[in-house]
């Protein structure tokens, strides 16, 4: 055995040793990976099995159509929050839904660079990232000061808010992925541009936009705090726009923080009406866009 | 008559693209009505109190008395977030390493459904689950084995633990935006070409350190971006945090270990707002905003040109 074999042996020895050291490391890494999935899937977990194991039981005819009885005596339902829910959320995206389509289809087919579209959508992306809350105060500031009233209107407002820039966002990126093919085409025909963005570019990125809509929708559907400054929640049903409402948010966490067994089984059941709607959303959003591919 | 057509095409060419720039118009005009409503809000608070309003811990309602200091709540606000960012972010990016470079991709698919569905459950439902479940967890699993063990020397686990303070809340937080950097974090790991991971295999790489030298370096602004984002997200969240963190106000609002009860700049709003007695009360509350908004608004810029840099492919390694 030479000097040089001798040194090979070392080398192979070292490397071996550092190389299992090294797979030891690699190993660790997927393990500790693994554990933090898991952790991230308990609560989830947790939260959906409470939530039906909980809210199930308090889930009655008179649960979702009455208004509620006398506090702490577990009687009548959450009828008005429901109905609150619906027209609030409603309205605001019915405000937010043709604004942010608008814009979108400014920032993707009408803007030519320059200032104006990147300070749109800069603006655009400060509005995502605000605090609900801080849209809360705008509601009351602007419309509840104004009218001297919490109102439907105010809640509706601050929640479009919310709403719209997540609509102008998806509306731009799915517009942008739309074929230049499509648009020549109309071109071709001699077709002014606003007809050929309503009725070739949009409808051929139909699906994309719905999404958006309905990731919009639900994510208002869950907020609370704009709405305890704007609607401010009340036992009746709908009045008129101008008085306020109940949403199912917004009686969840007064119901939590009575000391009333009954009215924390009322909260479980609000949740889970809650969760079923907005499940219910992106259910049928799914049978929609299944039903009607994009570019037939 | 095709005259008549251009003609007339011209015109709704005119009225259309009027109409999507005064649609575009229309996301100014809601900043503009953003920073007007708390500019006129707390413009009493601010012209009675000034500096001090941000410096003092004092907050009290009574008419005649009235003192109003954001203090406490803004390091509430602040220390939340950070055991929320603390919890969260190594968890975020564990996550989104394993989903998109551990996991055979149809675990991945089914992963990234998961996470997707967390981050669709609203606030209110992780604050009702943490208030009726997940604090008694904290409190038995986390906090009273810390204050057991550490009370005496370490100050930072030296309060009886009831499971309704800074602690939990931090921890809930992470729960909440876990989903959220990890599903950022995932997109922006997708830009790193394959001609990365590859090359570092091709030395003899293994997969975390291909992971390590390949995969983060290349993103690293993306990732600290999207932390950010979340960040963004903690420090506004309100409803979740003002059913667990406690509530207490005025100078003992200041916590002085991770167990202490506390409140936040938004729960303040949130708790005080439909009872405040007086206008002057009503524009503290308001300011509270201000703060937050001019905090939030900060941390998101900041996030977003980080992720928008990184998502526009750097030069030097290009995608095929």
């Amino acid at each position: 055995m030479n000097c040089k074999d001798n040194y090979r042996d070392i080398l192979q020895q070292t490397i071996t040793k550092k190389y299992k050291k090294r797979l030891f490391v690699d190993k660790l890494v997927t393990l500790f990976t693994i554990i933090c999935v898991i952790s991230a899937i308990i609560p989830l977990g947790s939260i959906l099995l409470e939530v039906i194991k909980n809210g199930a039981s308090a889930i009655s005819f008179e649960f979702l159509t009455q208004s509620q009885g006398s506090i702490g005596s577990g009687s009548g339902g959450i009828g008005p929050a429901i109905q609150g829910t619906i027209i609030v959320v409603g309205l605001a995206s019915l405000i937010a839904t043709p604004i942010g389509v608008l814009t979108g289809i400014y920032l993707s087919e009408f803007a030519k660079g320059g200032t104006f579209p990147n300070v749109v959508r800069f603006f655009n992306d400060v509005l995502t990232g605000l605090p609900s809350i801080v849209i809360g105060i705008v509601g009351y500031v602007v419309i509840v000061l104004s009218i001297g009233s919490f109102s439907v209107l105010a809640g509706s407002i601050s929640l479009s808010i919310i709403m719209m820039p997540i609509v102008v966002r998806v509306t731009e990126e799915t517009l942008k992925i739309v074929p230049n093919s499509l648009r020549e085409a109309g071109y071709s025909l001699g077709i002014s541009k606003a007809k050929i963005t309503l009725f070739i570019v949009l409808p051929s990125a139909k699906n994309g936009i719905l999404t958006g809509i309905v990731i919009g929708i639900s994510r208002i559907a869950g907020e609370t705090a704009p709405l305890i400054m704007t609607i401010l929640g009340t036992s009746l049903f709908f009045t008129g726009i101008t008085g306020p409402v109940d949403a199912l948010p917004l009686r969840i966490w007064r119901l939590a923080s009575q000391p009333y067994e009954s009215a924390h089984a009322f909260g479980w059941g609000s949740a889970l009406i809650l969760i079923l709607m907005i499940l219910a959303l992106s259910v049928g959003l799914r049978i929609l866009v299944q039903r009607r591919p994009s570019f037939k | 008559m095709s005259a008549l057509f251009i003609v007339r095409n011209k015109r709704h060419d005119k009225m259309f693209s009027y109409l999507v720039v005064g649609a575009a118009a229309y996301t100014l005009l809601m900043v503009g009505l953003v920073t007007f409503s708390v500019t006129k809000g707390s413009l009493d608070i601010f012209s009675l109190e000034g500096v001090r309003f941000i410096t003092q811990s004092d907050w009290n309602a009574v008419e005649g008395r009235e003192s109003f200091g954001a203090f406490p709540y803004i390091i509430g606000t602040l220390l939340s977030s950070a055991i929320a960012m603390a919890i969260g972010v190594p968890i975020s990016l564990a996550i989104a390493v394993f989903i998109s470079e551990i996991a055979p991709p149809r675990i991945g698919i089914a992963l990234s459904f998961i996470t997707e569905l967390l981050a669709a459950v609203p606030s209110i439902i992780y604050g009702l689950w943490a208030l009726f479940v997940f604090r008694f967890w904290v409190r038995d699993l986390i906090e009273k084995p810390l204050y057991d063990a550490f009370h005496g020397s370490l100050p930072f686990f030296a309060k009886t633990p009831f499971g309704l303070d800074i602690f939990t809340a931090g921890i809930v937080l992470a729960i909440m935006i876990i989903p959220i950097i990890s599903s950022i974090c995932r997109e922006v790991m997708r830009v790193v070409p394959d001609s990365q991971r590859e090359a570092a295999y091709s030395l003899g790489a293994t997969r975390w350190e291909t992971v390590r030298v390949a995969v983060f370096p290349y993103v690293k602004s993306g990732l600290v971006g999207a932390s950010m984002l979340g960040l963004g997200r903690a420090v506004g969240e309100t409803i979740l945090v003002t059913m667990v963190i406690g509530n207490v106000i005025g100078p003992s609002a200041i916590p002085t270990s991770f167990f202490s009860q506390g409140q936040t700049l938004s729960s303040l709003i949130a708790n005080e707002f439909n009872e405040a007695s007086s206008d002057l009360h009503l524009s503290a509350l308001i300011a509270l905003g201000t703060i937050l908004l001019i905090l939030t608004m900060g941390i998101n810029i900041a996030a977003r040109l980080l992720v928008r840099k990184k998502v526009k492919i750097p030069s030097g390694a290009k995608t095929q």
